[in-house]
């Protein structure tokens, strides 16, 4: 109906919307909306509809009715607390680690090696390089590398940071490096992208108007890298928070470090509790829409832009 | 820390500083001595080393070797943010990201001065920019962002003022108003300035002092009127302005002068302003002192008189005519006549002499490239 409102009114106007809305750009515009329409909103129509839904009466496992069950919203927020909260807890942690790896990387390549562009080219590839084997893959390796009797693990009972009878695998820590590890590159390429633009011109300038080079990266280089940063952290923050492979046991993770992603997880494949496991999505993809408008509101970076 | 608010200029040293970069030698046995409150001029063509210089006393490159005195005192090593030094930027580098007026306020800031955002605004006004005090400085035009520059600059009262192509980015007429206006501060504030350019007539108008540079060495420093007057060497001679030059071995020699023949003629030159009185040298004269004559003149020993030549081009270029006349086994003159009706009327292809006062000849010290020494 839209698309015939959408047919139906061009020939009414000028020449110039004519052409904005010929039969070419119809074209161009329509896989996408299909496709957005077909794999976007109908599993999120879906999504929404089943998590109001309410068992059945019979009591079947497995067997829910159409319904307008709002309590599942409360019921899932008091049921899984400890894990929405680890979850955001986990991806800011992560976030901010990956940053502080990042952001010195992503300068080094951007701005030192600006002379030297093989270097920088073949630094940007190495960077990229983990992408070539799946993330499943070398998380297991980590598995692998950080396993109870790994010379890691011996290193950390040898110099008394974990008690002989504690281990790193299934940790907070074991968590968080592995978030950390599979996420920085989504954080260093945005910030590469805006650090390879920064003017060094600008920080000549601070420095002889008597900023410290301190100074000149607090005045200068950081407010000027803040959309870098923001991208960055969206890039990072939002899929670590929904993450459900590296918290798993399966991998890095243990059954005290489950996040939201592992719940939904849990409530679809084992329990299937198809209601609670929807309700826990809607509520996650809810919390970081609040999250991430709050931040970039925040952050006033739409002067830079 | 070099905190302490300098409100006068202070006196420049470079003594004998050397720039290698890799592969080539941008500065090479560098001397140069400012006087305080000079506005003094690096001329020069592009890759001279002229920025290079100013890069080293702003801190922003370390010479190989030498020294940076600024009143006295050794600074080589101290960093830019601690030199009180302040340079106006050829790409201007204002700070996106801030206001017009925390742009200007920046360096008082960093140096936790009392009222700052007075004095910034005060300097705003002195480049009659106030009413864009929170404007963003890309919503400014080119010749608004260099006052802004200049005023970010010259808030902070810098002991020395570094100046480099400020006014290359602009269109004529507002260079000018800019060359005024920046002499004018200048002026008032009584600041050492320090402007680096490629811009002959700017170095001349606003300086007190022109160095012009050439390959990484200052060829000759001077008053722009004596410069332009007496060149010592064929680039400053052909930088600064225009120069018809002779060549010739010294056939006559006195007590006062020597000359040289070229094809027949003789060229004088007075021996105080020849830089050599030995073998063969360069002679010249500048286009406008010179004269040319349908026929030719009976003028005494005081004057120089050559040809007869053809003129192969007549260009007006409103105040004066410049003609190129071609004198058989000279080469090619070129001489300006003002049009105020006293030069005579000639056409293409007229046969005429160029004369001129000895005393408005140059001797050189090199010979123009080409010319082996016999």
């Amino acid at each position: 109906m839209a698309f015939a409102a959408f047919g139906g009114g061009a020939p009414a106007k000028d020449n110039s919307t004519k052409r904005k809305g010929g039969p070419i750009v119809l074209a161009l515009i329509l896989p996408g909306l299909i496709y957005l329409g077909l794999f976007f909103m109908t599993p999120l129509v879906s999504l929404l509809v089943t998590a109001l839904e309410s068992p059945d009466p019979s009591g079947a496992i497995g067997a829910y009715f159409y319904d307008l069950n709002f309590g599942n919203f409360a019921t899932v927020l008091t049921d899984y607390m400890p894990q929405i909260l680890r979850s955001f807890g986990y991806a800011f942690a992560a976030t901010v680690f990956a940053l502080a790896i990042s952001y010195p990387l992503a300068y080094f390549i951007g701005v030192k090696l600006r002379t030297s562009p093989l270097i920088q080219r073949l630094m940007l590839t190495l960077v990229i390089a983990p992408f070539f084997i799946s993330f499943l893959l070398r998380t297991i390796a980590w598995k692998q590398l950080l396993s109870d009797d790994s010379g890691f693990v011996s290193l950390l009972h040898s110099l008394h940071i974990l008690a002989p009878s504690q281990f790193f695998l299934g940790s907070d820590a074991a968590v968080i490096f592995g978030l950390t590890y599979n996420f920085i590159p989504f954080m260093t390429l945005p910030l590469f992208t805006n650090l390879e633009r920064l003017d060094t011109r600008l920080l000549e300038a601070a420095s002889d108007l008597y900023a410290s080079p301190n100074k000149v990266f607090r005045k200068v280089t950081l407010p000027l890298s803040m959309p870098g940063i923001i991208s960055g952290t969206l890039l990072t923050f939002i899929p670590i928070a929904g993450d459900y492979v590296n918290a798993s046991r399966d991998f890095l993770g243990s059954s005290k470090t489950s996040m939201i992603g592992t719940m939904v997880e849990a409530d679809f494949l084992q329990n299937w509790n198809y209601p609670s496991a929807s309700a826990l999505s809607v509520l996650l993809m809810g919390l970081i829409l609040v999250m991430v408008t709050v931040y970039v509101r925040r952050s006033g970076t739409e002067d830079l832009l | 820390m070099a905190t302490s608010n300098a409100f006068a200029g202070a006196d420049l040293e470079l003594i004998d500083i050397r720039k290698d970069f890799p592969g080539f030698t941008a500065l090479d046995d560098m001397d140069l001595h400012i006087p305080a409150g000079q506005f003094f001029a690096l001329l020069g063509p592009s890759g001279c080393g002229k920025t290079t210089t100013l890069r080293i006393v702003a801190g922003l490159e370390t010479p190989t070797q030498g020294q940076v005195m600024l009143g006295g005192k050794d600074i080589t090593a101290a960093k830019p943010h601690e030199r009180p030094i302040n340079t106006v930027f050829q790409s201007y580098a204002l700070f996106p990201h801030m206001t017009v007026l925390d742009n200007v306020a920046f360096g008082l800031r960093q140096r936790k001065v009392a009222d700052a955002q007075k004095l910034a605004v005060d300097a705003l006004n002195l480049v009659e920019l106030g009413h864009l005090a929170d404007r963003r400085p890309q919503q400014l035009s080119g010749g608004q962002q260099q006052r802004v520059a200049l005023a970010r600059a010259l808030v902070n009262r810098p002991s020395l003022l570094l100046l480099d192509e400020p006014l290359g980015a602009l269109d004529l007429k507002l260079r000018r108003q800019m060359q005024i206006e920046l002499k004018a501060i200048q002026l008032e504030v009584g600041l050492t300035f320090l402007h680096v350019t490629h811009d002959q007539e700017e170095a001349m108008d606003m300086a007190d002092i022109v160095a012009v540079m050439n390959k990484g060495r200052i060829e000759q420093m001077g008053a722009p009127e004596v410069l332009y007057d007496r060149p010592k060497t064929v680039f400053v001679s052909k930088f600064l302005g225009q120069s018809n030059l002779f060549v010739g071995d010294i056939v006559e020699k006195n007590a006062s002068s020597v000359s040289i023949e070229v094809g027949g003629n003789k060229i004088t030159v007075d021996k105080k302003r020849a830089e050599k009185h030995t073998g063969k040298i360069a002679i010249g004269v500048r286009p406008e002192k010179a004269d040319f004559h349908e026929k030719k003149p009976k003028l005494g020993a005081d004057h120089i008189v050559i040809g007869p030549g053809e003129i192969i081009d007549i260009r007006f270029t409103g105040v004066s005519n410049q003609y190129l006349i071609d004198i058989p086994n000279v080469g090619e003159i070129t001489v300006f006549a003002q049009n105020i009706g006293k030069s005579p009327e000639v056409a293409l292809g007229a046969q005429v002499y160029v004369s001129w006062k000895v005393e408005h000849s140059y001797g050189l010290a090199d010979l123009p490239s080409g010319i082996e020494e016999a």
